[in-house]
């Protein structure tokens, strides 16, 4: 039976693999065979490299002939398109790098193909990862395959609805303000945002620098760990990166001692008007669940929380305006001819551009100009100093803190377009995480009409451990089969 | 925060090197005040004597020995240029 390979977590493939039951070649068929049959619907996927993918199969079904006992040798990954890929087109949801075709790898590109991973395609993501939902993607809108009227999140939309309808074993995405957790939490996967600094961010495609991680979306919490051990560490050609030992992640889950005696936080400024019904329901259901497998919950306090939204909103953009600032048509990317050299920056922009982030570039420049940048940046800059606080002095009392990954399960399509500050909101969550430089982890946490909650687990910074191992003993103890969405 | 005016909104632009249509300007001046008033609940917070957070990370000046490193060949740097000539990045002539 290899028609339903497709449908194992990373954890079972390897299992088989090494067993020598299956081979890359078989799975990697079965997977992009899954593609083929869904993706029209689904639209995960900006672009395939199936003969590439079949082509790396071969090579892992060699080494493994070979006695090579790689972690990920011989699983299909589908990768978000805001990471650099040789060879492969890369458009970060862009039409100004519609045809860019990098030169180079990412850091974690070079890891995941060092590990042995097979790369199926690159996933769609809104337009430089600002959006909430994929539909400021410059190409198409993906569909979340629980309800296909329904976004799938972003903006590491693709690569969470790709995890979802089974079209990889696992996936890479990005996330600057909840661009891994919300897309996971709406589709029903588990993503990891991890620590500022602990994944090296050469090659990701710069969105807001200071707030930027890569990091897994993934079946199941093991199966993030096992990404996460794979890509997390020092890297010399990303000077923020912590040189700091990366621990064994996927074989310290096996040792954890799951709930039994942690101290989770549960900040009440998190359980607020604005919270859908549901979405608390299946909180405080989680909630009891730890404490019924031996967690002690503990409200906390988690004061500036309703300044989250203003701070990112200031600081992304400004970085954003600043970072963008690349895309003048000179070295790379589309150019779009103007009378003169200056006349053809503005014409190139204006070309290339999608309405959203030009407006985050708009106001990105708007609070670093003259006049501005007490009022608005250096004000910002100071709140979030007063939310670090915040988690540090939570952290003091607590092991890590569980919250919603979003106020509301997945919207329609269209819903919150026309408003960019209701589509904003919707991240209220999950920027917190980012401000702070903490991880975040979230996990599938039930569902409501249909469509799936997620359960948010921070921690302090480089305590990915901790979440993972809190992730997974509620995996464990919510003992939910991962369903199949019905498509 | 009364609106941005229209002459603030093409200043914006300007800096941000971005021509926008009358419509995108109109559009933008309605959603960047709408934004910005939001944002003003900042102002409601002291922050005297809080200093900014430019980085959640702990780093001092991150060194390394000065050493040549091999880069992108010529070639493969220009391999996405939208003009080149004699393994340059060819652009309009920028002095008069």
């Amino acid at each position: 039976m290899t028609d339903s390979l497709f449908q194992l977590t990373i954890e079972q493939a390897q299992a088989r693999l090494s067993r020598k039951e299956i081979s890359a070649v078989e799975l990697t068929e079965s997977v992009l065979n899954r593609i083929l049959a869904v993706d029209n619907q689904v639209k995960a996927f900006l672009s395939l490299q199936p003969e590439a993918a079949l082509e790396a199969a071969r090579r892992a079904d060699d080494r493994r002939a070979a006695g090579d006992t790689a972690p990920l040798l011989g699983i299909p990954l589908a990768i978000k398109d805001s990471i650099i890929t040789k060879g492969v087109p890369t458009t970060c949801g862009s039409k100004i790098l519609e045809n860019f075709v990098p030169p180079y790898n990412a850091t974690v590109i070079k890891k995941l193909g060092r590990a042995g991973a097979i790369v199926l395609g690159k996933t769609n993501t809104d337009e430089f990862t600002m959006g909430s939902s994929t539909e400021h993607s410059a190409f198409f809108t993906t569909s979340n395959p629980w309800n296909l009227n329904c976004v799938p999140g972003g903006s590491s939309g693709g690569s969470a609805a790709a995890i979802a309808a089974h079209e990889a074993l696992g996936a890479l995405g990005t996330d600057t303000g909840g661009s891994i957790r919300q897309p996971a939490a709406f589709c029903g996967v588990v993503g990891l945002k991890p620590t500022y600094g602990r994944v090296s961010r050469y090659g990701l495609i710069a969105h807001g620098s200071s707030l930027d991680q890569c990091g897994p979306l993934a079946k199941s919490v093991a199966d993030a760990a096992l990404l996460l051990q794979t890509i997390a560490g020092h890297d010399p050609r990303d000077s923020t990166t912590l040189d700091r030992p990366v621990p064994a992640y996927f074989d310290d889950l096996k040792r954890s001692h799951g709930f039994k005696g942690l101290k989770i936080g549960i900040p009440r400024e998190y359980f607020i008007e604005g919270l859908a019904p549901p979405v608390e329901k299946a909180m405080r259901a989680a909630i009891a669940l730890a404490e019924s497998h031996g967690a002690a919950p503990v409200e906390i306090s988690l004061p500036h929380t309703q300044y989250g939204i203003p701070v990112y909103y200031l600081i992304a953009t400004a970085e954003a305006s600043s970072n963008l600032s690349r895309y003048d048509g000179v070295r790379y990317g589309l150019r779009a001819p103007g009378d003169d050299m200056w006349q053809t920056y503005f014409e190139t922009r204006a070309a290339g551009f999608g309405p959203e982030v030009k407006r985050r570039i708009m106001l990105g420049a708007y609070a670093l100009s003259a006049g501005y940048y007490d009022a608005y940046y250096l004000k910002a800059q100071k709140v979030r100093t007063l939310i670090r606080r915040d988690f540090e002095a939570a952290f003091r009392q607590v092991d890590v803190i569980f919250a919603p990954t979003t106020p509301d399960v997945a919207f329609a399509k269209g819903a919150n377009l026309d408003d960019p500050l209701k589509m904003y909101l919707s991240d209220v969550f999950t920027v917190m995480a980012n401000l702070a430089g903490i991880p975040g982890i979230t996990v599938p946490a039930g569902f409501s009409a249909g469509l799936p909650i997620g359960l948010q687990i921070l921690g302090p910074a480089l305590g990915e451990s901790a979440i993972l191992q809190a992730a997974h003993a509620f995996e464990q103890a919510a003992d939910r089969h991962p369903p199949i969405p019905p498509i | 925060m009364p609106k941005l005016s229209m002459a603030e909104v093409e200043n914006i632009a300007h800096l941000a090197r971005l021509k926008l249509t009358e419509d995108e300007k109109r559009l933008f001046q309605e959603q960047l005040s709408s934004i910005l008033r939001y944002v003003e609940m900042l102002n409601t917070l002291d922050t005297a004597g809080v200093p900014p957070t430019t980085s959640a990370l702990p780093l001092d000046n991150v060194m390394r020995p000065d050493e040549a490193h091999a880069g992108l060949s010529p070639a493969d740097a220009l391999l996405n240029a939208p003009d080149t000539a004699a393994g340059s990045f060819r652009v309009k002539q920028i002095l008069p």
